[in-house]
């Protein structure tokens, strides 16, 4: 087992109050496994992935607790968790591609992330122009400012970085986001070539497409504002989803083949509750057709089948 | 009802002007009446471009776009306003669309001030209310609200509404849905669609194609600045001719199936001699000698064109 988190509870610190971003979320991940976590804006996608790397104000740690490879991770402080960001757990945040020094060329700019971890430029640059070519990028990109590269080359440069020292675990935020379909493909597919040469053990894809986590990950973990949904092998959750948000979301995608005219498909009336003072009982209850009585207390997150994780009462209803 | 005739957009760049980038080249399609048609290419193809062109934000170098009839590639003053009355675009991002010290509903008050000012103000409420239920919106909730307690739907909403109170009979909708989430862009969509019913003719500018397919009447693909495919929707995504869109076609990631292990090529081979030749030679998998010389639209079959020099040998 690779990742498993317990009760992880991330708030952000407000004038206003506690914005409730993460509610006692536990879940584990697998050797080597690509996991999709998918969901609307604001559902905490984002928080619980920059959590696991770089916790700092306004995000505060109410509880739970993060082990990874039987190693528990001082996700609390910033200072201990120096030797394990980079080399353990990595991350692609959130339009990294865009956040490239453009005063550095690439190549001095990633001798000087490496030797802010003390490991030596020099030594590493056969791995480094390996990886290049594994990307498909030319050696001449070390040469070359953040500006003189399309999108997706940036994006696949990020990813060579990131994952430059192994780290046991790679979180990729939106990593396909901006880029048109055929970037899109390329960049999608080398995360999981990443996955199979063994640069990175297991990875964590925080996207809202869902179709592109059908077409790379293993699993997809469904988030709704702040709380865990469902967790399931990817062809459960696309051809057998149980959790009634999970449904409603597969049911906005359109895909390749239907027009509108044969076959209309609906949004999900509503918006996600705020999370300031967040509704209580299952958070989407407001917005689900099936609720009753007992929504009013937080469903469990509980394994109906085997790998195959359910937060809601009609659900543990059929089961018990 | 709007119909391009070989427009094209040339920026001087350099520090002098010396050099010429060629954004739009030459290119011709029409939109008709009711009908929605979608403009995909990807980034950098010169989509938004046309779209400005027909909106007339940015001049056109050369060619000219006709409404209902009417050249209107070099109209100034009251003849542009007049147009504005019935065309309007609706951009990517609602959140920057709006000035964040004011409240949403002041770009209402704009198009009043600016188009309406002999209208009571009774009766423009009431226009207003029935412009912003025909998008879905409830006035109560919206109305003198700040940009920031709206979400991006309901603002994005807005800005077709607002479109909507000048009677428009052409909307130029640029990347419309892709910065909204799944739940919502769906409801977006559909407004779009319906709106067709009250006689609005669409063009929907966008890179995603499954959802060009899911509203569009016909589409035109776009490749640096150069149309390479068009025609009835239905028909490029059935069979897709030009090497360029196949390949679209095959990287859109779909729920129905897997994506087939073919290699997408993103290192262009570079060459002196592009702006003779098809704009595709350097990344296309079929490229011969013959692809040097520019290949003119082809129809392949009824209401489906194709500019691909395989196809020109097939014909000719």
């Amino acid at each position: 087992m690779t990742l498993q988190v317990e009760n992880l509870t991330i708030y952000y610190r407000t004038l206003r109050g506690d914005v409730h971003a993460l509610e006692s979320t536990s879940f584990c991940m697998r050797d080597r496994e690509i996991m999709g976590l998918a969901g609307e804006s604001g559902c905490g996608k984002t928080t619980l992935g920059t959590s696991l790397v770089l916790l700092k104000p306004p995000m505060k740690l109410m509880g739970g607790r993060v082990i990874l490879c039987d190693e528990e991770l001082p996700i609390d402080d910033m200072e201990k968790m120096n030797p394990f960001r980079f080399k353990k757990i990595s991350i692609i945040p959130q339009y990294a591609m865009n956040a490239m020094n453009p005063t550095r060329k690439i190549g001095k700019m990633t001798a000087e992330l490496l030797r802010s971890r003390g490991v030596d430029y020099k030594a590493t640059l056969p791995v480094l122009k390996e990886r290049l070519e594994l990307v498909k990028l030319p050696e001449k990109v070390l040469d070359m400012y953040p500006m003189e590269m399309s999108g997706g080359m940036k994006q696949r440069m990020v990813m060579v970085i990131s994952t430059l020292l192994n780290p046991l675990l790679l979180i990729a935020d939106e990593i396909t986001s901006a880029l048109d379909v055929a970037s899109q493909k390329a960049v999608a597919e080398m995360l999981v070539e990443f996955r199979d040469r063994n640069l990175c053990n297991s990875a964590i894809v925080i996207t809202h497409d869902i179709s592109i986590l059908y077409e790379i990950s293993d699993s997809i973990m469904i988030m709704y504002a702040g709380q865990l949904a469902e967790k399931a092998a990817t062809d459960d959750i696309i051809h057998a989803a149980r959790h009634p948000y999970t449904k409603l979301l597969l049911a906005t995608l359109p895909e390749v083949g239907v027009k509108y005219t044969e076959k209309q498909l609906t949004g999900i009336p509503g918006n996600p509750p705020l999370l300031l003072n967040p509704p209580v009982g299952c958070r989407f209850r407001e917005r689900c057709p099936l609720a009753f009585e007992k929504c009013l207390d937080v469903p469990p997150f509980i394994e109906i089948e085997k790998n195959h994780y359910v937060a809601c009462w009609k659900e543990c209803g059929t089961n018990a | 009802m709007l119909k391009l005739d070989g427009i094209s957009k040339v920026y001087s760049i350099g520090a002098f002007g010396g050099k010429q980038l060629r954004a739009v080249n030459d290119v011709s399609f029409d939109i008709g009446d009711r009908e929605i048609v979608s403009l995909i290419g990807e980034s950098g193809s010169g989509k938004s471009t046309i779209g400005k062109m027909i909106l007339r934000l940015i001049s056109i170098s050369s060619g000219s776009i006709f409404f209902d009839g009417v050249d209107i590639s070099n109209y100034k003053g009251a003849a542009l306003k007049e147009y504005y009355r019935n065309v309007q675009g609706v951009f990517q991002d609602p959140f920057s669309s709006y000035n964040p010290i004011f409240k949403a509903d002041r770009i209402f008050t704009f198009i009043k001030e600016e188009f309406f000012p002999q209208v009571s103000p009774l009766e423009w409420n009431k226009k207003l209310n029935n412009s912003l239920e025909v998008v879905g919106l409830n006035p109560e909730h919206v109305l003198n609200k700040y940009p920031h307690q709206l979400s991006g739907g309901q603002l994005q909403r807005f800005l077709i509404a607002r479109a909507l109170l000048l009677d428009i009979k052409f909307l130029v909708a640029d990347e419309i849905i892709s910065m909204l989430d799944a739940s919502t862009r769906i409801d977006v969509l559909n407004l779009l669609a319906d709106l067709r019913k009250r006689g609005l003719s669409v063009l929907f500018i966008t890179h995603d194609l499954s959802l060009a397919h899911y509203i569009s009447d016909r589409a035109v693909i776009l490749y640096r600045g150069s149309v390479v495919e068009r025609g009835s929707a239905e028909k490029i995504f059935n069979n897709p001719q030009h090497p360029y869109t196949q390949m679209l076609i095959s990287a859109v990631p779909r729920l129905d199936r897997k994506w087939d292990k073919v290699e997408v090529d993103l290192n262009e081979k570079k060459l002196p001699e592009l702006v003779t030749g098809c704009p595709y030679y350097a990344r296309c998998p079929f490229a011969q000698k013959i692809c040097m010389t520019k290949p003119v639209l082809i129809e392949t079959e009824s209401d489906h064109f194709v500019a691909c020099t395989r196809y020109n040998k097939l014909s000719g």
